[in-house]
């Protein structure tokens, strides 16, 4: 299967934008909450994060935010859940390899590969990172309070 | 009327660009005049004011003169009154800083909108945090609009500064600002007006109004950026401290510490100015006095019911201000996100924004988090809204992410 059809791309969008994954926020204590608050745009997101033993349990995100934002956030949860934090790393940073045009393994992102033209759109490259940044805060809290003890 | 064929002419960004520029209330195209004004002064007299030994300085200090004459003239008030700032922002702090922290106390009360821009209530939070001054809120109706009844019983003998924009960035509504500083005087209170959205638009004389200190920046009325204007009532204006001390401010100090301040305007204007911008403010009020503020305030009146009255009929547009008068249309698309909206409208050559405005406590009032603002100036024409409707009948979803994508 090959992401790189436009309509296909664009399908992918529209349904986790109009059938967001994960978009629940739940309070449990077991979760950190991390709040994004673009300073350049309207967008206003939460996102949560579980993580035990060095493996993402549980994605999850709430809040308004534009199209690609969402999807992305919805995209990307997705993927990265039950993902240990090395692999979640690894993928992470093929995600945003992709969104700065340098050599990626498009192999890793499945869905995200959906955003791969996102890059010729300079002022939305912000929307589709919005929600990968909270996760990547999220993990290096986790690594840095595991160090702690 | 006005003649819009010569209007556009006279502005580089509209003969260059195919975009249909609809964001004025964030900033607005400079003419020829203006350009070449700031120009002129770098190319011709790039010299320092009120440091005149010389021929050159002299005459660039005769022009700064001027200008403080010209935006007198457009405000009808005496030249002794204009004090050049970096912008409203600037014209408002040095207000709250330089008058409400000097003289407000504990159980006095700040009254304001829920409507106001950050610039002219974040200040007064850290006025009435430092003075203990309360701050109380005239309630505004179901449209957003501040009615002199809702004024009149919002103000009472407690209330001290009274401070509103005269027209509001989010909903462009028009406040009765005459009345408003009739009752607030009588009860002695000082009137601050916002006139970041109407000084640009409307025929302002500061006189008939009776406003005690009114707020604006030059480049959202054609003028260049990182200038603007606290006009003050003469003996307000005396009675207000600088926040920025520094030189030109002081007439003499001494090694002990006196410091003997200039009288106002003066003694607000420490360092050197943006003389170009000021230079350039000056060709912006004299650009703007020849075309005749009764003539602008008149077209964009009938532009914004044409706007109205076009996009009324779209049943997936929500307006939010259907009465407005000054050029600020805000709307939402049902179904769709602001920015993606704008991001799509861009795309086909529109500039509008999408946002909360810099007006967040608004948002409880109107009830949507964010939203579209399309505001027109004189030099915009029907056609363009025509266009614009055109490109906003035509959206979906799917497009809107098909040009991302």
């Amino acid at each position: 299967m090959t992401y790189f059809d436009q309509n296909l791309m664009r399908a992918i969008i529209m349904d986790h934008y109009t059938n967001p994954r994960n978009k629940k926020l739940v309070e449990d204590e077991s979760y950190k909450t991390k709040h994004m608050a673009s300073e350049s745009c309207i967008d206003d997101i939460y996102v949560q994060s579980k993580i035990e033993d060095g493996v993402i349990k549980d994605l999850r995100f709430d809040g308004v935010a534009c199209t690609i934002s969402t999807s992305s956030t919805s995209i990307m949860t997705a993927l990265l859940k039950n993902k240990d934090i090395k692999q979640a790393k690894h993928i992470i940073a093929q995600y945003r390899a992709m969104l700065n045009e340098l050599d990626y393994d498009s192999e890793l992102l499945e869905e995200a590969n959906c955003f791969c033209n996102l890059s010729k759109q300079a002022n939305r490259i912000k929307c589709g990172l919005i929600g990968v940044d909270a996760i990547s805060e999220l993990i290096e809290e986790n690594e840095v309070s595991n160090d702690e003890q | 009327m006005l003649d819009l064929t010569n209007i556009r002419n006279e502005f580089p960004m509209l003969k260059k660009n195919n975009l249909v520029y609809f964001d004025n209330a964030a900033t607005t195209f400079k003419p020829y005049k203006v350009i070449n004004a700031v120009m002129d002064y770098y190319e011709n007299c790039s010299v320092n004011v009120h440091r005149g030994d010389y021929d050159l300085s002299f005459q660039v200090s005769n022009q700064f003169d001027q200008a403080r004459e010209a935006v007198a003239k457009y405000l009808n008030a005496t030249s002794k009154e204009i004090v050049f700032t970096s912008g409203a922002s600037s014209s408002l702090n040095l207000v709250a800083y330089g008058y409400g922290q000097k003289y407000l106390k504990e159980g006095d009360v700040i009254l304001s909108t829920e409507a106001e821009h950050a610039s002219n209530i974040l200040p007064w939070f850290k006025v009435s945090e430092v003075t203990k001054a309360k701050i109380e809120y005239i309630p505004l109706n179901e449209e957003g609009i501040l009615s002199i009844e809702n004024f009149k019983k919002a103000m009472h003998d407690k209330v001290k500064v009274v401070t509103l924009a005269q027209v509001s960035n989010v909903l462009g509504h028009k406040v009765p600002m005459k009345e408003i500083c009739k009752i607030a005087h009588s009860y002695g209170a000082v009137v601050v007006v916002d006139g970041a959205q109407s000084v640009p638009h409307l025929k302002m004389d500061v006189q008939d109004l009776d406003i005690d200190f009114l707020a604006f920046s030059a480049h959202k009325m054609c003028g260049p950026t990182g200038v603007g204007v606290l006009y003050g009532k003469y003996d307000l204006l005396q009675a207000t401290d600088p926040f920025l001390l520094g030189g030109g401010s002081n007439a003499r100090f001494d090694i002990c510490g006196n410091i003997l301040l200039k009288n106002a305007p003066y003694k607000f204007e420490a360092g050197t100015p943006a003389i170009e911008g000021v230079l350039g403010l000056k060709a912006a009020v004299e650009y703007l006095m020849d075309i005749g503020m009764e003539h602008i305030e008149e077209y964009e009146k009938e532009l914004n019911q044409y706007f109205v009255e076009k996009l009324r009929p779209l049943e997936h547009v929500v307006i939010y201000n259907p009465s407005g008068t000054c050029g600020i249309v805000t709307f939402n698309v049902k179904g769709i996100f602001a920015q993606d909206v704008a991001s799509y409208l861009s795309s086909k050559g529109f500039a509008i924004r999408a946002g909360n405005h810099c007006a967040k406590i608004l948002i409880d009032v109107i009830q949507a988090s964010e939203t579209l603002r399309a505001s027109v100036y004189f030099y915009n024409t029907k056609e363009e809204i025509d266009a614009f409707i055109q490109a906003l009948s035509e959206i979906t979803l799917e497009k809107c992410i098909a040009v991302v994508i």
